[in-house]
């Protein structure tokens, strides 16, 4: 395929990881943000070219991952109601809620549906006027335009049965969050480049220059991923911390500013709790009051639930980077893809699950993210 | 999750918030709102994600990124490194 094969190249991928090795003369910690690079880089082991003082922490880059379980409770009680066909994207539904996960609703008798997009949601609303259709509205800036678009249209063309169960969040403030915390092991970021592909890339200008940080826009497959990785290194290596972008096929610098005049008009900035780190100011999204009416929590009164999570797991640990995902005791044994104890175990572009799925029949010398 | 997937504009019509278009991937067909790209048109190729053009892809940019290894290669040569 046109714009994907090329960028695997084997060749090019090698020339560059010897480029980096060359480069390279302290230890740097670099973190991917988006939940896609991190499955690329497991699955093509592109740690595994680098040379022993790059290590690469993966981030809170996935959008199923850091839901948390108070919403995914929402959406299970929501779906198990009888008026109601519950729409999501295909990775949400085995993530785990206090009480199951949205395959055991579905198991149930529920009528939950897997979508491709969320006009498809708003297609079968159309298509059932006598029932309540919800959309499981999750993801990152890359995916605000699709939800937003969904609930214009659906307010443009008057389809009163559809809603939207809202959990939106956006990844600079989680950048932020990180290099704040007192435990940060972040010198550099690759960050995501389909999300600077709607938002462009100057909300990093700040961040680069408040915690001299190089933060790279990278694209996702492998000659991305290591060009993206040496851009960050030389920036580190020259003591420089500038916001630069490896992937201008897709990303400008301002972003595709209809997309965000959308999202604008349909979503304000709230915050936001996110699985395994906490609350995080201006991190997320809401409706506008004046979409008010397609909100799901208040159509349905789950507005006010909270609830705290599962203490084994260090989901929250790796989003941020500080473990690994073999440093966790219930790794492979009381947390796998089958029975997951956390949603980093769940989504395949969650950290654990990359590293179960590709990497757990691993000595744990790699426990401490370092190469043999 | 947020996988974009490159294909290329076979069709378009509709306008503003409706605006469709018909997209090939490697040969597969499907549906993509075209709304937030509202420069696309026929033979380009845009970025889709959950049923959404979010890019046109930037052709030369796409061809300069494939010859940087042969840049940074250059580069250490030059500078007489191993």
């Amino acid at each position: 395929m046109k714009f994907v094969d090329e960028y695997r190249d084997q060749a090019k991928a090698e020339a560059l990881a010897q480029a980096i090795a060359r480069i390279t003369t302290k230890s740097w910690s670099i973190m991917e943000v988006c939940g896609g690079q991190t499955h690329s880089i497991v699955k093509y082991g592109i740690d595994e070219l680098l040379p022993q003082a790059i290590t690469l922490l993966h981030g809170p880059g996935c959008p199923v991952c850091v839901t948390p379980l108070e919403l995914i409770d929402k959406a299970l009680q929501i779906a198990a109601r009888p008026e109601v066909i519950f729409c999501s994207f295909g990775d949400m539904l085995r993530v785990p809620g206090t009480g199951g996960d949205l395959f055991s609703v579905k198991a149930k008798g529920a009528d939950v549906r897997i979508v491709y997009s969320p006009l498809d949601a708003l297609t079968i609303a159309r298509q059932n006027p006598g029932r309540q259709v919800v959309f499981f509205a999750v993801g990152f800036e890359t995916t605000a335009p699709a939800n937003a678009m969904a609930v214009f249209q659906a307010n443009a063309q008057k389809i009163p049965n559809f809603s939207v169960l809202v959990s939106h969040v956006l990844v600079p403030p989680a950048m932020e969050a990180i290099l704040g915390a007192p435990d940060n092991r972040t010198q550099g970021f690759l960050a995501a480049g389909h999300v600077c592909t709607v938002m462009g890339f100057e909300e990093y200008l700040p961040l680069a220059k408040k915690y001299h940080v190089p933060i790279v826009v990278t694209g996702f497959e492998p000659v991305d991923i290591l060009q993206g990785i040496f851009k960050c290194v030389e920036q580190l290596e020259q003591g420089r911390a500038e916001v630069e972008n490896q992937y201008a096929r897709s990303v400008q610098r301002t972003g595709n500013r209809p997309a965000q005049a959308l999202m604008a008009k349909v979503f304000r900035v709230v915050a936001r709790k996110w699985r395994g780190v906490g609350e995080i100011p201006n991190s997320g999204f809401a409706l506008q009051d004046e979409f008010a009416a397609y909100d799901a929590e208040a159509r349905f009164g789950v507005a006010g639930y909270h609830v705290d999570e599962d203490s084994e797991c260090i989901a929250g640990q790796v989003l941020r980077g500080v473990k690994k995902p073999q440093e966790c005791p219930a790794f492979g044994t009381r947390c796998t893809p089958d029975r997951p104890l956390g949603a980093t175990m769940v989504s395949s572009e969650g950290a654990c699950a990359a590293y179960y799925q590709y990497r757990r029949h691993q000595q744990t010398s790699l426990a401490a993210g370092k190469r043999s | 999750m947020c996988l974009a997937v490159p294909g290329k504009i076979l069709e378009v019509s509709g306008s503003d918030t409706t605006r469709t278009g018909t997209v090939s991937f490697g040969g597969i067909s499907k549906e993509a709102c075209l709304a937030f790209v509202p420069e696309a048109k026929v033979g380009d190729y845009v970025l889709v994600h959950a049923g959404f053009a979010i890019s046109v892809v930037d052709e030369e940019e796409a061809a300069q990124t494939l010859e940087y290894f042969r840049q940074i290669g250059e580069l250490g040569e030059l500078e007489g490194k191993p």
